[in-house]
């Protein structure tokens, strides 16, 4: 009689790559609920375009690399891609642009370097900054909240306009960015840029209606979705507390810093955490495993380095956001960050006594 | 800020990084007595059940063995013996699969139980009155080795001389599932501490920490009880968490020391037993209970009843599972240890060992085997749960990469092995599979390197040893060459040159001028000697004058010699007449010839020294005396001529010329007549002697000297002798032309 033969540990947990990435993916449900019900339901028409793309490019791909393709479908890698790319684009641009994005990002930003565990960068914000670049009006034309709206858009609608570029009722995208005055509406963070550009100060910028509170009205809500997903994610540990906390705090202390230097110019540190992506990078982002730094003091500088990046761009750069860019950027710095952040052994003397 | 003792004193505990909560699962046997196994029909004894070497076999196939019987000898100092659990016959002694996780067989020693379970002669100790020494060798005799995993001789262990601060007696058994120290400190507290005991009079410790995990409160509580009359010994519970009790990991917990990288825990002061260990020492010292069996927690979901027994070492597995209800399934696991370090079993063949806690038998749903391994996300978890705080993720890319050095730079060596990461790992990647896999290569790579080390020394060395030889054969021949030529010039084999040397050098040395040192007294010597002259001439013009007076003739023979001295054949004749008629001048000569005889006589003895160091070489001091012959017959001749005539000198002037002229014409004849006149001149003949072996002595000295010189001499006191006989001999001439 013989026996099964293993090596130890025969012990297991049960939490699976793609039991991590379903959990990530799930996370941002909360967001994608928001997004939907404040800036109307492009978002799921979105997803599912991703989805649907991402796992074909993945498939074909597997194909070609003669890999099976059931198993590494499963481990949702793919899908968490799609979703993150899918939330991050206007909701309303053309089917196209998500459709190239998700193919670039799975094939060649994912695939092409090895697959799974071996990109280099973040593929979903890979594919965003080529999306950026490629199709600056396209990816630029952000629909205000519905409260702001001054046409009601239904799900047939968002359908209608991605496909067709004109909603049922035959309006262009930059007919529905109007609001009800007939003023053309963008991102808080890009109404901001343009008003400061313009030479007003930024009380009398964020006394349009674009704003509310210390935020943009529906963003404030979206970024405190993913807040609450991202912190669910770390009570789960999912996530490393540490890259979220130093991307939150070295944004939210430079803008701090900088606004009390020039009150006039510069934004708050809230109006920065609340605005544009920064709980969604700083949660479901910047925490990629594959890309970041992997070790402890590592990520807390991966974390910092994107934070900077972000100030830097958003108040001195040519973008309104930079998410994308920030965690390319902080990507590449990933080999050398680990390589110097590696934690000291037991029993070893520190590296610096080392040398 | 407290001290570290006070700190410890205090019941502080610290943690160390990472560590695991996999489910415990040890609630199937921690609430069962200990149930001892009836003995089997068979005992396989594996001859090494610990780190280190075999003992010598002391039994052979066929003979009876009594209960804690001595199997193997503690012949060295690594050597743990082996005992018979029970007493039987020896079956065989021969390879059997070894409970280890290669599964590679290993000389075993296969006991037939009799059911007897006949003792030997016990002696137990009082550990109180007797010495250390003894203590240890009791500990090594009775086969104790580490029974937490390891298995490193305890002895060892025990017989440390470093100082000790902290003897940790680790009880944490933090593997799930196992269970077997929890029971054995349940049901024997007591002994353990008398074990304790022992080994702290063996280390002399300033606090035994014991470290037992929370999932234990009954055994806890009983080593409290168990200690509460010994002072320094602390019972410390530590929160559940894998791998605490891992030696390093416990260390940090307790003191919150680190042993540093490459050093072991008595560097810092600190030693580690196992509570079985203790165990085990108890009862070899104080009931002389060799280490026979042990307690082993069989568990897992395919057994009816999952419980601690307490098996003979040797019981095979089988046997185990039978006593506990095992129902075998498809694709059934059997892993000797626990869950996270243990080891699947190929057979149930393999027996228990001093270092089996636990034999396990789960189900596929318990633990489920390993699924198919995943792309590393990088998301390291592994580096979380790291106990030596290493880069699981880091290392598995290096391992795959078979890079050495990068492992070595991420400190692989580091690793424990002990699955944390692997635990977690979403990926299921088996990283301490890849670890185990890069360990071997490197250690192979390292025995690799070693041996074409050694080989490219051997062959240096080698290279190194026929290049000296050919130096020294070169040498050698040199050497020989060099003695050989010397040889041939020493002994003259006689070479023209050398001969025709000599011959110049005797010339040379012979009208060699005085030295200058010695001018003055040849001056003062010749002054003297012409004085004498002058007196004696004075002299015999007195005599003459009064012969003449007597014998008017007396001077005409003489006349008439000097005429018939024309023809040379009667200069001889003549000479001879002369001396005769020169007899009463005889006196004249004799102290003429004194005063010479005064300084040849020690240049005699001088040369005879000579003579007799060229005598270490007979042939050339043959050859060197046929040489000195030849001259010194040459030198009579002359001497002859020259010495004979002082006789006559004053008288006949006329005649010694003629003789000198004449003699060379037909120098044997004058030979013969000097040797005439010699025989006519008897109370000359003392004196001619005298004159003769000097010379003669000296023409030895002087061809031996010539020889020397053209080989280089190297004795000063030749040298010495050489410038005396020099002398010697100028001083004659000197004389000679005095005269």
């Amino acid at each position: 009689m013989s026996f099964k033969i293993a090596s130890s540990p025969h012990q297991h947990n049960q939490r699976s790559t793609a039991h991590i990435m379903r959990l990530v993916a799930l996370a941002c449900l909360p967001g994608i609920a928001v997004q939907a019900v404040l800036f109307g339901y492009g978002v799921l028409i979105q997803l599912v375009l991703a989805i649907v793309t991402a796992w074909l490019s993945e498939a074909l791909i597997l194909k070609l690399r003669g890999k099976p393709v059931l198993s590494r479908l499963k481990d949702n890698s793919a899908l968490l891609t799609a979703v993150l790319l899918a939330i991050a684009i206007p909701p309303y641009a053309p089917w196209w642009i998500i459709v190239i994005g998700t193919a670039f990002a799975i094939i060649m930003v994912k695939q092409l370097y090895g697959g799974l565990g071996n990109n280099l960068f973040n593929p979903a914000m890979a594919a965003y900054v080529l999306l950026l670049v490629s199709f600056p009006l396209q990816m630029t034309q952000w629909l205000p909240p519905l409260s702001l709206q001054s046409v009601d858009l239904t799900p047939l609608d968002a359908v209608c306009s991605i496909f067709t570029h004109y909603s049922c009722s035959g309006f262009s995208l930059p007919q529905l960015q109007a609001n009800i005055d007939g003023i053309t509406m963008a991102t808080p963070l890009d109404t901001l840029r343009t008003d400061l550009s313009r030479g007003l100060t930024l009380d009398e910028s964020l006394s349009r209606p674009v704003f509310f509170a210390f935020a943009g009205t529906g963003w404030l809500w979206l970024n405190l979705a993913y807040l609450a997903g991202g912190l669910l994610l770390i009570q789960q540990k999912i996530i490393s507390w540490r890259i979220p906390l130093a991307v939150i705090a070295s944004l939210f202390v430079l803008s701090a810093i900088a606004t009390l230097a020039a009150p006039d110019t510069i934004a708050g540190p809230l109006f920065h955490l609340f605005s544009g992506g920064t709980m969604l990078a700083a949660f479901f982002i910047a925490t990629d495993p594959v890309s970041a730094s992997t070790t402890n003091k590592g990520r807390l500088v991966y974390g910092a380095l994107i934070g900077l990046l972000v100030f830097l761009i958003r108040n001195f750069g040519g973008y309104p956001d930079a998410y994308a860019f920030a965690v390319l950027l902080a990507n590449m710095a990933v080999p050398l960050i680990d390589y110097y952040t590696r934690p000291r052994t037991y029993g070893h003397r520190p590296r610096s006594e080392l040398k | 800020m407290p001290g570290l003792f006070q700190q410890i004193q205090a019941g502080k505990l610290w943690d160390f990084h990472g560590g695991i909560h996999p489910p415990g699962r040890k609630e199937q046997t921690n609430q069962k007595p200990i149930a001892v196994l009836p003995i089997p029909d068979r005992l396989y004894l594996p001859l090494r059940q610990h780190i280190g070497v075999a003992g010598q076999l002391l039994v052979k196939v066929g003979d009876r063995v009594l209960k804690g019987q001595q199997l193997t000898g503690a012949d060295n100092s690594m050597a743990v013996p082996v005992h018979a659990p029970t007493s039987g016959t020896v079956l065989s002694i021969t390879p059997h699969t070894s409970p280890h996780p290669s599964a590679l067989p290993e000389l075993t020693l296969v006991l037939e139980p009799d059911g007897l379970d006949e003792w030997r002669q016990r002696e137990p100790l009082n550990f109180l009155t007797c010495d250390n020494l003894t203590l240890l060798s009791r500990i090594q005799d009775s086969g104790i080795a580490g029974m937490g995993g390891a298995g490193f001789p305890t002895h060892i262990k025990a017989g440390l001389t470093q100082p000790v601060d902290y003897l940790i007696i680790n009880a944490v058994e933090c593997e799930p599932y196992i269970s077997a120290d929890d029971l054995l400190m349940q049901e024997a507290a007591t002994t353990i501490v008398k074990g304790i005991d022992i080994l702290c009079r063996l280390l002399n410790p300033k606090a035994v920490l014991i470290g037992i995990e929370d999932d234990k409160p009954i055994a806890a509580a009983a080593m409290m009880a168990a200690c509460s009359q010994r002072e320094h010994y602390y019972v410390r519970v530590v929160p559940t968490k894998y791998p605490s009790g891992g030696e390093k990991q416990l260390i940090q917990l307790l003191t919150n020391k680190e042993v540093p990288n490459g050093r072991r825990p008595a560097d810092i002061g600190i030693v580690m037993q196992n509570v079985g260990t203790a165990f085990a020492i108890a009862q070899a010292v104080l009931d002389d209970h060799p280490l026979l069996s042990r307690i082993v927690t069989v568990a897992g979901d395919t057994l009816n009843q999952p419980q601690n027994v307490l098996a003979l070492l040797g019981t095979p597995v089988s046997a185990l599972l039978d006593a506990c209800g095992f129902q075998s399934q498809p694709q059934q696991r059997v892993i000797m240890g626990g869950p996270m370090m243990g080891f699947t079993l190929p057979d149930l063949s393999v027996p228990v060992v001093k270092t089996t806690n636990c034999v396990l038998a789960p189900t596929a749903q318990e633990l489920p085997a390993a699924s198919t391994e995943m792309d590393c996300i990088r998301c390291s978890a592994c580096a979380d749960a790291c106990p030596a705080s290493l880069l699981p993720q880091q290392l598995l890319w290096y391992s795959k990469a078979k890079d050495s050095d990068k492992l070595n730079e991420y400190n692989l060596a580091d690793c424990i092995e002990c699955g944390a990461c692997a635990y977690v790992c979403p990926s299921e990647i088996p990283l301490v599979q890849y670890y185990r896999v890069a360990k071997a290569d490197i250690r192979e790579q390292q025995r690799e390197a070693l041996k074409a080390e050694q080989a490219k020394a051997r062959f240096e060395a080698r290279n190194a040893r026929l290049e000296q030889e050919k130096q020294e054969r070169q040498q050698r021949n040199q050497q020989l060459a060099a003695a050989r030529q010397q040889q041939q010039l020493a002994s003259g084999a006689n070479t023209a040159v050398a001969d025709a040397l000599a011959r110049i050098k005797a010339k040379q040395a012979q009208t060699a001028p005085a030295d200058e040192r010695n001018k003055e007294q040849i001056l003062a010597e010749r002054e003297l000697k012409k004085q004498q002259a002058r007196d004696y001439q004075q002299q015999k013009a007195q005599q003459q004058q009064a012969h003449q007076a007597t014998e008017p003739h007396s001077g005409q023979p003489e006349q008439t010699a000097a005429t018939v001295n024309t023809d040379s054949k009667a200069a001889a004749v003549a000479a001879a007449i002369a001396r005769a008629q020169a007899k009463k001048a005889a006196q004249a000569t004799e102290q003429h010839t004194t005063e010479q005889q005064v300084m040849p006589t020690p240049d005699t003895g001088k040369g005879n020294e000579a003579v007799v160091s060229a005598e270490a070489d007979p042939r050339k001091a043959a050859i060197a005396a046929a040489i000195a012959r030849a001259k010194a017959k040459q030198q009579t001749q002359t001497e002859n001529e020259t010495s004979a005539p002082p006789a006559a000198a004053g008288t006949v002037d006329k005649p010694t010329a003629e003789s000198n002229s004449a003699a060379p014409e037909d120098p044997r004849k004058a030979a013969v007549a000097a040797a005439l006149a010699r025989a006519k001149a008897k109370k000359q003949a003392s004196a001619e002697a005298t004159e003769q072996t000097a010379p003669l002595a000296t023409e030895a000295v002087i061809a031996d000297k010539v020889v020397a010189d053209a080989v280089v001499t190297e004795d000063p006191r030749k040298a010495a002798i050489a410038a005396a006989i020099a002398r010697a001999k100028a001083r004659k001439q000197a004389d000679s032309e005095n005269s």
